[in-house]
Formats: C-alpha cells, structure tokens, sequence
C-alpha cells in the first residue's frame, strides 16, 4: 500500500515536471532570428551531417558578421538527430514548439527528413533540405506539394537523365553496366532515370548488380560487370564507395569509363582511388570544385581557414542553404513563418556558389547541370546543361 | 572460365580477412565464454594506428603491423581487467551488455577524436596485380600477403596452444575452469595472455584491412566482428583451425551469393548458414560433441 | 489465489484511471503540446517493448537481441494495412500483433535447443535477416521506407495498449504459467523432469513477446508518419535490452521505470551530440558493472508474494 502511494506520487511529480519543462517559448521578437539545424552529428550518416552543418555555419557566420539579416543577428539552434528518423522527428518538434526557429534545415538523407517533416508541417514551419533527394520528400503520396517542405539539391530524375544523355549522344555509347547503392533512395532514383532515359536513346543495359553502402569490398560484382562487356559503367552512388568501385575496378581489368553523378564530389574521390584511376569519369555535378569564379574560390578559402580541409559537396550545398534561407526571410521582410515559406517557394534566380536556383510547383529547384571530366586527378568542367 | 577463377579468389581473399579476425574471437569465447563485442571494434583501433603509423610518421609495413598488434594486444588486456574481470562470476547477459557498451565506447569514443569521416591509407604494400595462369583474372598482392599471414598466424597460434605451457593452460581452462584452478593454473593471467594475443590478431587484421581496402571509418569493424563471429561458429568455436576455415567458407559463400545475383542478400545468407549450423550442428563443422552432463 | 476484487486491484484500477485522465485533462489545456506527446509516445512504445522483452529474456531466461524485429514486423503489418490497403487502425494493429506472433513462433521453434550466447546471436540474426529483407522488400518501399502512414495513434490508444500489455503479461507471470517459465530460467534440467513443457513454454512466450512488440510497433508506425527499415536494427533491440536489464530482468514495475528513466536521459543529451553515445556507453557500462539498480524490484521478492 505505502509502496503504492509512492509510486503514484512519484509518477505525477514525474509527469508535472515533465510538462513543467514544456513552457512554451513566447513568441517572442527578440533581438534574434532563430534557425534550427536538424542534422545527423552522430550515428552512421555523421559525416554528410556534420559537413552540411558546418557549410550553413560558415554562411551564417559570414551573414553576422554583414550585420545579420533584417537587421538582427541569426542564432542557430543545432541539434543533432543521432542518424535516426525518429529523433529527427524529435528535434523537428523540439525546434518549431520550444526554440522557435523560423525555419528548419535539414536532415541530411532522405528517410531522415521524411521523419523529420511531419512536425513542422503541424506548426507551420518551412523545412529545407540541401541533400534529400527523394521525390516524396516534397510530394506526399497523392501527388501533392507539402506545403512546408523544399528541397535545393537535384532531384534524381534530373540527373539521371543527365547523363543517360550524355553517354549516348555525346559519348555514342550504347552497352550500359549500372552498379547502384541499393540502401540509398537518391542512387535507386537516378539510376531508375538513367536506365529509362538510355533506353529510349537506344541503349542497352548489359548488367546490373547493386551493393550497400558502407560495402568495401566489390570485387565480385565488379567481375560479373567485368564479363558483360559494357561501353562504360554507371555509378550513381557516394564518394565513400565510388571510390573503392573505381579502383578496385581498375585492379581487376576495367578500362572502360565510369560514369555518375553528384555524389562523387569530394576530395575524398581521389584520395580514395588516385588519379591514375580516376581517369576517363564523368559526372554531373552543381558546380566544378576546380571553379575559378571569384565566389567559388572565395568560399573554398574560407573555409578552408575556418576548417582546415578543402570543401566536399556537402559543405558547398550546406553553404548555399544558408545563404538561400536569409535570402528568403530578406524577401519575405519578416521573421514570419507563413511569410518566409512565400518567400522561398517564390524564389527566383538565387545565386549560390552551387549554381543558380529558382523554387518551381513542386517545391524542387530548377537549377543548371554541369558535367565534370577528371583529368589527372582534378575534376574539369567539360559542359553545361540548362534544365529544360 | 576467367570469371569464375576470379571469383574463386575473390571469395579466399574475403575470407582470408573473415578468418584472421575469427581466430582472435574463436580464442577468447573458448576461454571465458564471452562473445566479445568488442573484437571488431579492436580491429577498428588497430586500423587506426597503422594509418598514423604509416600515413603519419612514414612507418613501413611490417613494423607498423607489430606495433598496432602489440598496442591492440594491450588494449585487449586493459578491457578485460576493467570490464569483463568484475563480471566474471556474474550472469551471461550483463557480460554480454558490457561487451556491448565497450564496443559503444570504443567506436563513438574514436569517432569524437577523430572525426567520422573515413581516412585512407598509404600504399605501403605494393598494388601489383598477378595474373593468374593466363585466364585474365588477376590476384592482387596484398590478398597473396594477408593469405600467408592468416595462415602463418593460425599454425602460430595452434604451436602456442598445443606445445607451451600457456598454451596448455588456456586449454585446461577452456575444458573446466575450476579444475584447473585447483591445478593451480592461474586463471587471471592466463585469460590475459588470451585476451593479449586475440586483439592482436584483431589488431593485425585492422591494418591488413586498411591496407587492402584503403579506406577506414570509425564504424569499420561491426560489420567484421559479426562476420567473424559466424565464421569462428561455423568453424566450431574454441577451435583455431576451425576459425580460419570458417572464416574461408563465409567468404566463398558470399562471394557465390553475390555473383549469383543475390548481393543484396548476402548478409541474410551468412546469418541464415549461422543459424542453420547452430540448430544441425552447433559445435560446428569441425567441432565434436559436448554433451551437457546433470 | 487472490481476489479479483482485492484492495490491491482497487487501488491499481484507480492509479491507472488517473493517470490516464490527468494527461487527458493536460493535452486538453494545451498543458502537453506536440513536442511533449511526441516524448510521450516514444516513451510509451518503448514501456511496451522492454515489458515484452523483460518475459522472454527476464522472467524466461531466454537471451533475445531480436526485439526489435518483431517490432518492425509489427509496424510494417500495420503500415501496409492502414496507408496502402485503407483499411482502420484496430485491423492494423490487430494484424501487427497476430504477424509478428507467428514470426516469434518461427524464431522460438527452431531455437528451442539454443542456449545463452548462442540463442542471442541466433535472434541477432534473425534481427537482420528481417532488416535486410525490408530493405529489399519494394512493394513496402524498400530502404526509402513507407511514407505517408495515417496518423491514428492517440493518447487513448497508447495508454490502453500499455495498461493491456502490462495487465496480460503481470496476470500470466502470477499464474501457474508464469511460475513454469521462471522455473525453466532457473534450471531447464530440473524443471522439465518435474513435468514442465519447456519447449511450448519458450515458443509460447517468444509469441507473446512477439505479440505486443507488434502492437508496439503499430503504435509507431501509425504515429510518426514514417518507416524503414534501418529503424528497426541491432541498435534498436540492444535499446530495448538495455532498458529492461536496467530496469531488473523479471521486474514489470522496472521495466516501466527505466524506459521512462532511459528515455529522459537521452533527451537531455541532445544538447551534447558528439560526446553523447560515449556518455550513454559509459552509463550503460557503470550500470552493469557497479549495478546501482539493485533497487529496482527484485524476482525473488515478485514470487514471494504470490505464495
């Protein structure tokens, strides 16, 4: 009995405390505009969190240190989603309820961002991804736009159909060998589109196998891909293991050329597979990191001094998310959150150092593609493609 | 005719690896009976400091592999007495949960030193490939190092067990713990010498598996340790020639699977074979019977 | 036997009803926004996990890293029924409960004659046996996961599952069944001479934990919108572990206690990302060699009572 009771007190101190942590945050004016960070800062997906955190941190800083936006200072509110969906729901509902964000960036992957969504659908605040790829990120399951969430990569079907292009007109080849990441929704998608858009070019696919990410060992696979005689291979995966694919391919007799997409920009690509291997792969990609426009290096200088490494996709696209969302909130002349969702699904013509973006329909960026050739070792730009 | 030779090498250099970390876990379950979590993430540490060693202050192969076994050995031997001693009259699954958290804390404990972006190794192996009697397909060298020093390891480890006194009793106390301590085997540093010589295998493994595959991340050595684990299983646990012929038998199978088409499954496949061995034959394929006696 | 209609029922029957309206009454006033019942779901499915878990491994002595497969057998049954054939939330979360009920007979039967490490390794793979059969499972979305599942979780629905879970399986650790399959934790050998069908017992139990986990598993899936199936992993069933061994194995009332403990504590190191899976490593290690939880109710204590 006596044991009861104090379970019973115990369990409603627990939960009044637990409620009384729960004071809403006024709404207040403040002297900051607050922008929530919704990344994977641990857990198996850290390391694109953490370098699309650190992009949006050196742009924010440097809009500081401008004299802010709309006149205050920005405050980031960062919390880390440890690499789970359903933290990442957590913290979304954390930072539109108790922090009071105007805008929430990110998650990194995909499935994270879809966890992450539903809570900042409920309370009205415009969540922005740099990185996730997938269609039903801003689509939900009846074809409909949600209404708070947008996107600035490339979507997968663009892409795809990028290169598939691109290898048979320009290239003239018609034998396709695809390997895709199978545990990564953004590889399915665009080699989905490739594989359509090849095929109606009048190319065929002679081999597909796929792998998992976080593989390192692709011998086997490669051997299969090897026997079936491909013009050249299709990669569309990360950098981590496109570039074990890469060398490994070499090693085993693969002469052919190896073709991808945006997710082998990194310096890691060639640390990974050295230039000698590197030779003779394309890919589409936002901008060259070999860029000589005045911004582009600025930006790597920079934060190579605020970092200490030169930049990879990652912290470039992190970069731009920055500079996009206080470009909207600049738009929308207010730190309303109704007000900036107009604002970035208005937008037009935003120059990043990735490229420049407009919002269309569907929340997607409308962005132009550029085709990198590596030539000893450092990715050249070879072509522009405007999206049509 | 080329791709299945390549694939016969692709499957013994994998398993090559799987082997050489299932005879550090085959070593310690025998002993104390603990499925060391921990074990793959040695390899991770020892993966780790052959890339400072040789990335950083300029090592050579073969002395950066000794250190990183030596430093691994101890590493073993610093968890065992801090972790899994105070545990050892205790109940299986608190040691199994420490494994656990050892294994949390060796992995996110490096990746908040180092960072989790993944590191690539120098080549201080030569990269040749060798053509194998004229059908094109090739053997890389570094498979041809890690064949022989798994091989040479386990008829090293099999003179320590079978012909020296450590050896013997590693074996008295495998087969009953208390007896062997009436015999006035010491228990406590024999478990050490065990726990020595099985992370540095784990050790030795990491480096050979940076240098092969030449990139390294801090989460590198789940997905090994479970493989090894099946591997020493099917092998039969306890038993050192079974661990690398475990480890062998994973490794083709896998590779069959993948170039079957099934690449996708291949992890399903190595756990449904774990499962399968233990309900027909649970001592494993090399094991003998261990009745339970009342 | 005691009796239905005990002192001790009472007070239990009024505990309960309180609780349950007291949030009824702070989610109506606002009191508790989204942010907190979102804490609070999370909470309640795990409460409904570690109990699940704490039968078998606990009170049966059976080692399952597995868990969490069940419950991602659970939430996908129930996300298929309820966001791609339409059909309402009792068929979901009914059908969650019966699929993953038999996945535990398929894993219980086959390891009956498993033991300790070996069991645990057999239901850890069995855990990512059914992981990678998700990810490659394109009709369920494959590695992008199942979107856009209705929302129909509400507090009702969470509180009754909890209160069923924790009444049905008490009620069977206080009945004879319940005294079988602690006798088979304490010696199998001994047990089954005395005439105890331990290999029905463990199938039987591996179900019922099976069973509830898939509850638990609707409730999730039909309240965050979202599954795949990396959410479900060794990880996932190594949490739950962790909860019930902290909480006491074969303690219900530690169950509950160390989810809701456990889960608060994660929340407060959201604010220290890097360092905070070292921290939790580091708990989970000081808890396990220097057992602070001895506090938490004991078995022996537990039977005792029902004499």
């Amino acid at each position: 009995m006596k044991k009861n009771l104090k379970l019973f007190t115990a369990a409603l101190l627990s939960l009044t405390a637990f409620a009384g942590c729960g004071q809403k945050a006024a709404t207040a004016e403040g002297n900051a505009i607050k922008i929530g960070l919704n990344y994977e800062l641990s857990g198996d997906v850290a390391t694109y969190g953490q370098s699309l955190a650190a992009g949006i941190k050196l742009a924010l800083k440097e809009i500081n240190a401008a004299g802010g936006v709309l006149g205050k200072q920005i405050e980031i509110v960062e919390v880390d989603n440890k690499s789970s969906s359903e933290e990442a729901a957590n913290v979304s509902s954390k930072l539109a309820t108790r922090d009071n964000v105007v805008a929430i960036l990110g998650p990194a992957t995909s499935g994270n961002v879809k966890g992450a969504l539903p809570p900042a659908q409920e309370n009205k605040v415009p969540l922005i991804s740099a990185s996730a790829t997938a269609d039903d990120v801003t689509l939900d399951s009846n074809g409909k736009v949600r209404e708070y969430v947008f996107k600035t990569c490339f979507s997968d079907s663009f892409q795809g159909v990028t290169m598939a292009t691109f290898a048979a007109k320009d290239l003239d080849f018609t034998k396709a060998a695809i390997l895709m990441d199978n545990s990564s929704d953004y590889s399915k998608g665009v080699a989905n589109n490739f594989r359509t858009t090849f095929a109606s070019l009048g190319g065929t696919v002679v081999a597909e196998e796929a792998y998992q990410s976080k593989d390192t060992d692709f011998k086997t696979l490669l051997t299969t891909i090897k026997a079936s005689n491909p013009d050249f291979l299709f990669v569309p995966g990360y950098y981590n293991e496109v570039g074990l694919i890469i060398k490994q391919a070499r090693e085993l007799g693969i002469t052919v050329p190896v073709l991808g997409a945006d997710g082998y920009d990194s310096p890691k690509l060639l640390e990974i597979a050295g230039a000698e291997a590197l030779n003779s792969t394309y890919y589409s990609n936002h901008y060259s990191s070999g860029d000589t426009t005045p911004e582009v290096v600025t930006f790597k200088e920079a934060f190579k001094a605020a970092n200490g490494s030169e930049p990879d996709a990652f912290n470039a696209l992190g970069y731009d998310l920055g500079y996009f969302v206080v470009d909207a909130i600049n738009r929308a002349g207010s730190a309303d959150r109704e007000k900036i969702k107009d604002a970035l699904a208005s937008t037009k013509d935003f120059k990043g150092i990735t490229g420049t973006l407009s919002i269309d329909e569907n929340h997607n960026p409308v962005k132009a593609v550029t085709i990198l050739e590596v030539v000893d070792g450092v990715p050249t730009f070879l072509k522009k493609q405007d999206p049509k | 005719m080329e791709r299945i030779v390549q694939q016969l090498i692709n499957g013994i250099s994998l398993g090559s690896i799987y082997g050489l970390v299932a005879l550090g876990y085959t070593m310690v379950y025998g002993i104390i009976n603990l499925i060391n979590f921990a074990h793959g993430d040695i390899l991770m540490v020892g993966a780790y400091i052959g890339f400072a060693l040789t990335s950083i202050f300029d090592f050579p192969f073969l002395p950066a592999l000794l250190i990183s076994m030596l430093v691994c050995g101890l590493l073993g031997v610093i968890i065992e007495k801090v972790a899994y001693k105070p545990l050892r009259g205790g109940s299986r699954i608190s040691a199994l949960i420490t494994a656990i958290a050892v294994s949390l804390f060796l992995q996110y404990g490096m990746m908040y030193f180092v960072g989790p972006e993944s590191r690539t190794y120098k080549d201080v192996l030569p990269g040749t490939q060798v053509k194998v009697f004229g059908t094109g397909a090739v053997i890389d060298i570094k498979s041809l190092y890690i064949i022989a020093i798994t091989v040479s390891l386990m008829l090293l480890l099999q003179f320590i067990t079978k012909k020296t006194k450590v050896g013997k009793s590693m074996r008295a106390l495998s087969e009953d713990r208390d007896a062997a301590e009436l015999m006035g085997i010491n228990v406590s540093r024999t478990i050490s010498y065990t726990f020595f010589m099985g992370s540095a295998l784990a050790g030795a493994a990491g480096v050979l598996v940076g240098v092969y595959y030449s990139t390294i991340n801090p989460l590198m050595g789940a997905t090994p340790g479970l493989k090894a684990f099946v591997s020493a299983v099917i092998g039969g646990i306890g038993i050192i020639p079974g661990a690398v012929f475990g480890g062998f038998f994973l490794g083709m199978v896998e590779t069959l699977v993948s170039s079957l088409g099934g690449s996708l499954f291949k992890d399903a496949v190595a756990f449904l074979i774990l499962i399968l061995v233990l309900l027909i034959k649970p001592t494993g394929l090399m094991g003998y019977k261990n009745n339970e006696k009342v | 036997m005691t009796k239905l209609f005990s002192k001790q029922n009472l007070y239990k029957t009024i505990f309960v009803i309180t609780v349950y309206l007291t949030v009824m009454l702070m989610m109506n006033s606002d009191i508790i926004d989204s942010y907190l019942f979102l804490n609070l779901v999370s909470i309640g499915i795990n409460i409904i996990l570690a109990v699940s878990l704490n039968l078998i491994t606990g009170f049966t002595g059976q080692f399952s890293l597995g868990h969490a497969a069940f419950m991602s057998i659970g939430a996908y049954t129930s996300g298929i029924l309820t966001a791609k054939l339409g059909l309402p939330f009792i068929v979901g979360i009914i059908g969650a409960a019966l699929v993953a009920a038999f996945a535990g007979v398929l894993i219980g039967g086959p390891t009956l004659r498993l033991k300790g490490d070996y069991l645990a390794i057999a239901t850890l793979g069995f855990g990512e046996i059914v992981r990678i059969i998700g990810l490659n499972w394109d009709y369920a979305g494959g590695a992008m996961g199942l979107n856009d599942i209705p929302r129909y979780t509400t507090w009702t629905w969470l509180f009754a599952m909890i209160v069923i879970t924790v009444v049905v399986i008490s009620n069977f650790i206080s009945s004879y069944n319940g005294r079988a399959v602690i006798s088979i934790k304490e010696d199998e050998l001994a047990s089954t001479s005395m005439g105890v069908n331990a290999s029905y017992y463990k199938v039987l139990v591996f179900s019922m934990g099976a069973f509830f986990a898939g509850i638990a598993g609707a409730l999730y899936a039909n309240f965050f919108y979202f599954i795949k199936p990396d959410s479900f992993g060794f990880m996932k069933s190594v949490d739950i572990l962790v909860i019930v061994v902290l909480g006491g194995l074969g303690s219900i009332r530690g169950s509950i206690i160390s989810a809701i403990v456990l889960s608060l504590i994660s929340l407060s190191l959201q604010g220290i990302p890097s360092l905070r899976m070292v921290i939790y490593a580091v708990i989970l290690f000081v808890m396990m060699v220097y057992k602070p939880q001895k506090w938490f109710g004991k078995l022996k204590r537990t039977i005792r009572k029902e004499a």
